[in-house]
């Protein structure tokens, strides 16, 4: 620690009531949540049967998700961060598009997207539209372009040397990447996958549009929120939220106990 | 044997133009020059990290201008070492041998032959991590010499180093050099590694190399 004046202590104070006051508001929301049910309903939503084959559903797919996000998350995150090519820009440009679209509006594309000839080839080999690889689909149409910001800041944040040092040893780029790279940006993929599963684990708006809240067949836990609530049933609403809620810490804490433990 | 025939590069905001030098075969050449005049890029070039804008790069008498740095077979050893994360020393010393697709026996032997010469055996099993700046700087240069490079392209290896450290690695580089025979190019700042190592002096000055003395082992 270092000797503080009083210009310095007045300068943390400003930055501490700031941090506190973020703080304060998302530990609130999380105290209402927990102080407004009881275990009883939470337990009621898991006795019921269309809750839980909802909270099935989202984990299965936010799992899912995640998993395909990271898998393109890498190549393409690598990529522009050690090559330059013509319409660089505007490749980066159209893969933030999912992060600033409206939900709601990425939901609607893909049902377009869905009905042209190029969509339909598809659903006559794979029904997508109102079944569940729509889930997936609208999750990952979002999850990925997060994951993508991350591992492309993981990769421009680790030294480019030792790869091409690599080089030099008669490695090809292939297996710099593997061998050199690839091992030094664990950390930045599990961040990666960990975003995009709580990305796709809370995304609705998209697959509302282009899934339905159908029960028992396209109903994940926030069109459980969405239901319960549009039946007045608040209760049940809170419930399920909570659920998401110690899914997602349960997740967060369990990568941060694998990310301090192995030496990435 | 390192040759460079009217080499154009991008250096900074500038362009560099027609820098022409030689280093004769099994010499060890020091290159000084200003900060930012190009010195690192000049290995980067040699080693194929980067493209001139013409001219031409010879080693050995082949041209190289266009051929991949894994092609080129040079050792090369960056200014901080640039180990890799996560692998052992060993690991590291043996790299080259294992993307060749080496036999195993093989590679064994030659990074124990290796980490003998340089020293640094009892550190086969470390990790980057916890390495003082000297033994970094060994396992880089084992790590590039492994393969048997004909020409060694060294940039500030010892410029990082305590005043002590640096004279067991100039000695240690001068071994090297008598026993391998491998022609280098050492970039540096210091006058007095200069003295110690070279038998060529090259100096980069106003975008041009220009020989300052010579004691050239093959003259």
């Amino acid at each position: 620690m270092q000797p503080k004046d009083n210009k310095d202590r007045g300068f943390l104070l400003f930055l501490t009531l700031f941090a506190g006051l973020y703080v304060a508001l998302i530990a609130g929301m999380l105290f209402a949540d927990a102080t407004y049910t009881t275990p009883g309903h939470l337990l009621e939503a898991l006795k019921s049967e269309e809750i839980r084959y909802a909270a099935k559903l989202s984990l299965t797919t936010a799992t899912i998700t995640a998993l395909l996000s990271v898998w393109f998350a890498i190549p393409i995150g690598y990529l522009l961060s050690r090559t330059n090519f013509t319409g660089k820009a505007l490749v980066d440009g159209i893969l933030d598009i999912p992060i600033v679209l409206p939900p709601m509006v990425i939901g609607l594309s893909l049902l377009i997207l869905f009905q042209t000839s190029f969509g339909q080839a598809i659903e006559s080999v794979l029904p997508v539209t109102y079944r569940i690889p729509s889930i997936i689909i609208a999750q990952f149409s979002v999850s990925c372009a997060f994951a993508i910001r991350t591992m492309r800041i993981t990769f421009d944040q680790i030294s480019e040397r030792p790869e091409q040092v690599a080089l030099t040893l008669g490695a090809s780029r292939a297996q710099a990447f593997w061998r050199v790279t690839l091992p030094q940006a664990g950390a930045g993929a599990l961040s990666a996958g960990l975003l995009a599963w709580a990305r796709a684990l809370g995304e609705f708006g998209p697959i509302l549009v282009f899934s339905g809240a159908t029960r028992m067949k396209t109903e994940v836990l926030p069109s459980t929120v969405f239901l319960e609530l549009s039946t007045g049933n608040l209760e049940a609403a809170v419930a399920v939220s909570l659920l998401m809620v110690i899914a997602a810490i349960t997740v967060l804490v369990f990568a941060r106990a694998i990310g301090g433990r192995r030496s990435w | 044997m390192i040759q460079f025939e009217s080499v154009s590069l991008v250096q900074g905001a500038h362009h560099l133009t027609g820098i022409t030098f030689e280093v004769p075969e099994g010499d060890y050449a020091v290159l000084m020059g200003p900060t930012g005049c190009g010195k690192t890029s000049v290995l980067e070039l040699i080693c194929g990290l980067r493209m001139p804008l013409s001219g031409k790069i010879s080693l050995e008498g082949k041209d190289v201008t266009k051929l991949s740095p894994a092609a080129r077979g040079i050792g090369y050893v960056p200014q901080d070492g640039a180990l890799f994360p996560g692998l052992t020393v060993g690991e590291q010393v043996g790299f080259s041998l294992r993307v060749r697709k080496r036999p195993e026996e093989e590679i064994k032997a030659r990074v124990i032959l290796i980490t003998d010469m340089l020293g640094i055996t009892h550190l086969l099993n470390r990790r980057p991590e916890g390495l003082s700046g000297g033994e970094r700087q060994r396992v880089a240069l084992g790590r590039a010499l492994a393969f048997g490079p004909r020409i060694l392209c060294l940039d500030e290896p010892i410029s990082a180093l305590d005043e002590d450290l640096r004279a067991d690695m100039c000695s240690l580089l001068k071994k090297v050099h008598a026993e391998t025979g491998v022609t280098a190019l050492h970039v540096t700042h210091s006058e007095s590694e200069a003295r110690e190592l070279a038998t060529l002096h090259l100096r980069f000055e106003s975008g041009s190399i220009r020989e300052v003395h010579s004691r050239s082992t093959k003259s």
